[in-house]
């Protein structure tokens, strides 16, 4: 384990009123680049957050907002690390367990496929078209539980709402439970009570679980409230602090125009 | 009594023995293709499987420059390559849009022709263009029950994988499926059955038994259970009624089956919920 390095004290690390980091895992970004079609779509990203911390990452359209957490995925060709460091049962964990919510206008909402077998088609063996066990079946119940999407179990995924299907790609990212969640947009095409709904069971998650969340958004004045760092991407990381100290950048300001920061 | 039932059905189409192995062979293959089109589907590659069908024909003109008697290997080797290949344009997130895959259709056809053309026996390859399969034979029979079981199985292995990855790549990665591996296995069982299949479907119908069925399964099926299972009733249906109605009426099965697949699929249209 590597002990945090913006931090004087080693355990217990405030990172934000009511949130308390244990101290003993956390993510690191390092070197980070994507060239893609000859393009350089990421060069050098560094980041660096503790568990139970939420990072919202914001950036001008086309800064590689989206492609750089799907090169965290895995699922774009990249340079660099991404190393997860924690202290389980005494023992440390090299590999973080990724969770992703993608915005969620791309899926296919045409494919014939319920919630419950969308969850059966990454937890079990058993091929999708022999049917689906009980044992899954409970499995996922639990899972959207936790969301509050129980009675979605049995829908067909492409007559979801956009609000359901986003608690619905929650769950899913929850299965099984990560380190990192990683969002991508959780606030576009959901109405204002789903935004509220989705934020708590983020909050909780946090809390409860120490899960690091990094997040993607465009609702900069929403973010600030609920983050506890934030990182202005363009290519790279251009700058990195407090929502209040990356509001109050002139690259963020120019970009932006003025947002109000937070109240304490 | 069932004796004088089954003696008043119309079952002489059933006394020759090429019509028994034909039925054998849709009984065997139609699920076959019925569940790769859902796949196929799903993933938005009806096009990709035609480009491979379609690299068939620079496969045999390959093995005939080889010098080879039986062109399937090089056909097997041509379509794997060109599977993978696109697979890893797919990756590099170069996926090749409509047109770039139009054009390497144009270009295998054209460079497969102009090398048998040349060879100046070009009339002998007909047959992989239309297919015929009243022509199979007991081995061919035995090869398509193997090859049937080979993919199925390895479907089987990997299914619920490629559907996460054909719905949703991002979302398969960050659920630790290795999409670049699923999706090279997913095209090459796609180019592996295309391509051991066109000697009797024929290069022009191949597509159409992969996407028809799947595509009427799509307008009625409510999960990805019944998705996979109409599908297959589907295939079996449209290839048995082709069989039987190209004897009466004398036409060429395949393209026969295909019809009766798009009638199948009109049909689903109308009582698409």
């Amino acid at each position: 384990m590597k002990a945090p390095t913006n931090s004087s004290v080693p355990h217990r690390v405030e990172v934000a009123p009511g949130y308390v980091a244990c101290g003993e895992c956390c993510t690191r970004v390092e070197g980070l680049s994507v060239r893609l079609q000859g393009r350089t779509i990421l060069e050098n990203v560094n980041l660096h957050l503790h568990c139970g911390e939420l990072l919202t990452i914001i950036g001008p359209n086309g800064a590689g907002k989206t492609t750089l957490l799907r090169a965290l995925i895995g699922e774009v060709p990249h340079t660099g690390t991404l190393a997860f460091y924690a202290v389980r049962a005494g023992h440390s964990v090299g590999k973080a367990v990724i969770g992703y919510v993608p915005q969620s206008l791309d899926i296919d909402r045409g494919s014939p496929i319920t919630v419950t077998e969308l969850f059966a088609a990454v937890v079990a063996r058993r091929p999708l078209f022999l049917g689906v066990s009980q044992h899954v079946c409970a499995l996922a119940r639990r899972h959207l539980a936790l969301v509050e999407a129980e009675h979605l179990a049995d829908c067909r995924l492409g007559l979801l709402s956009g609000g359901e299907l986003h608690r619905v790609m929650l769950a899913f990212a929850l299965t099984p439970m990560p380190d990192i969640l990683l969002l991508d947009e959780p606030l576009a095409s959901v109405d204002h009570a789903g935004v509220v709904a989705f934020y708590r069971t983020v909050a909780s998650l946090r809390a409860q679980r120490h899960m690091a969340v990094i997040m993607v958004s465009h609702n900069l004045s929403e973010a600030a409230h609920i983050s506890t760092r934030m990182a202005f991407l363009y290519r790279t990381i251009v700058c990195e602090g407090t929502p209040r100290e990356v509001l109050a950048h002139p690259i963020v300001r120019s970009t932006f125009g003025v947002i109000a920061p937070p109240a304490d | 009594m069932i004796h004088t039932l089954v003696e008043r059905l119309p079952l002489d189409w059933l006394q020759y023995e090429f019509m028994q192995r034909a039925l054998c062979a849709i009984i065997l293959l139609a699920p076959l293709f019925a569940i790769l089109g859902c796949l196929v589907i799903n993933s938005q590659m009806a096009f990709f499987a035609d480009a491979i069908g379609h690299s068939a024909l620079t496969g045999i003109a390959v093995g005939v420059l080889a010098g080879l008697e039986q062109p399937l290997w090089a056909m097997l080797l041509c379509a794997i390559v060109l599977a993978v290949a696109l697979a890893w344009l797919r990756y590099l997130q170069l996926a090749p849009g409509d047109a770039l895959i139009g054009l390497m259709v144009s270009f295998t056809v054209a460079l497969g022709v102009v090398i048998l053309s040349r060879q100046g026996g070009f009339q002998r390859y007909t047959r992989y263009l239309v297919g015929d399969i009243l022509t199979i034979t007991p081995t061919d029979l035995y090869w398509s029950a193997l090859l049937t079981f080979a993919v199925l199985l390895s479907l089987g292995w990997k299914y619920n994988h490629i559907v996460v990855m054909t719905l949703h790549r991002p979302l398969a990665a960050s659920r630790g499926v290795r999409v670049w591996a699923t999706d090279v296995l997913f095209s090459t069982l796609v180019a592996i059955s295309v391509t051991l299949s066109i000697a009797w479907m024929g290069l022009l119908v191949i597509n159409s038994l992969i996407i028809l069925p799947a595509a009427s399964a799509r307008n009625l099926a409510r999960s990805a259970v019944s998705y996979v299972w109409l599908a297959v009733v589907i295939s079996v249906t449209a290839g048995v009624s082709g069989v039987i109605v190209s004897y009466y009426l004398s036409t060429a099965t395949g393209a026969t089956i295909v019809l009766c697949a798009m009638a199948l699929f009109l049909l689903s249209t109308l009582l698409r919920r």
